[in-house]
């Protein structure tokens, strides 16, 4: 059986399912992510003392990765704009591209937690560890999970191109959209945990 | 494609290179504002402004919200409420201190 409205939009929601899908899980996204920014809030409010970020965390790495991250949220959505234009040889570089950088982000931060490790800082370290490695972990899964399903659009799952354009772009375009939701979170990560 | 649409997408193009351009001018800005050391509420407050404005550049431009459809806008007002009532607690909490009594 076919999957309803993934190419045409349902004339009460206005969206396809796809749409409108992603939506909803990305408004229970934002709630998992409030959730551990409320925690942070208390922890820190309620400790006696608390770090400045850049006196423990290394600032030029994170603004380097702050700027991958932001640029693979542009080549994410030149990818979609690719497909709009029918370009499907832009749509593969551009795509491959976003995949790189998540790429690139992820080893940047190896590098910062093995160094972490090797000066013997764990979250059980401290508080202010303990939150870090949670929201940056948590924060690497989805960039993680976000190149899987990019690496899947951009490999076999590409074959759709063929026979449904349409369906394949609005696919693009929705794992577009949480691409850009972890860029989102980053630029609210960084300056609350490094720089403040 | 219709030549009205490709146009559009070109438009479209312009607008995200100009929000790319902005986003990083305003990530150079952040952290340049933290070399100032400013003291912590006024620090928390123009960094938070920052990321504020990045995140509605991203969340505007690139995740289209500035022309969506309304059942969107509707999922996100009840998320927005949701969200304020989960950072509100941490407030509630300080303020009065019974949660966290020593």
């Amino acid at each position: 059986m076919d999957i309803p409205y993934t190419v045409e939009v349902r004339r009460d929601t206005g969206l396809t399912n796809g749409k409108i899908g992603i939506w909803l899980f990305l408004a229970s996204e934002v709630m998992l992510f409030g959730a551990l920014f409320a925690s942070y809030i208390l922890i820190r409010t309620g400790a006696p003392s608390w770090p400045r970020g850049d006196t423990i965390l290394n600032v030029p790495l994170a603004t380097f990765n702050t700027i991958v991250l932001i640029s693979s949220s542009v080549t994410m959505v030149m990818a979609w704009a690719s497909l709009m234009r029918r370009r499907f040889g832009t749509y593969r570089i551009y795509m491959g591209g976003t995949i790189l950088l998540g790429f690139v982000f992820l080893v940047v931060k190896y590098f910062e937690y093995s160094h972490k490790f090797h000066d013997g800082l764990y979250p059980s370290t401290s508080n202010f560890f303990a939150i870090y490695f949670t929201l940056t972990g948590l924060h690497m899964l989805h960039v993680f999970g976000g190149m899987l399903v990019n690496a899947y659009f951009w490999g076999p799952g590409a074959k759709l191109w063929k026979t449904n354009p349409v369906w394949f772009t609005n696919r693009v375009e929705n794992s577009g959209l949480f691409w850009h939701f972890v860029d989102l979170v980053w630029i609210f990560l960084f300056p609350t945990l490094y720089l403040l | 494609m219709t030549s009205d649409h490709a146009a559009d997408i070109d438009r479209h193009v312009r607008v995200y290179i100009t929000v790319f351009v902005a986003l990083m001018a305003l990530t150079i800005i952040t952290v340049a504002v933290s070399y100032l050391h400013l003291p912590l509420p006024i620090a928390v407050t123009v960094a938070l402004l920052v990321a504020t404005v990045k995140g509605s550049l991203v969340a505007c431009y690139f995740m289209h919200l500035i022309s969506e459809k309304k059942l969107i806008y509707a999922v996100l007002v009840l998320t927005a409420v949701f969200f304020a009532a989960l950072l509100a607690l941490p407030a509630v909490t300080h303020s009065d201190g019974y949660w966290i009594h020593e």
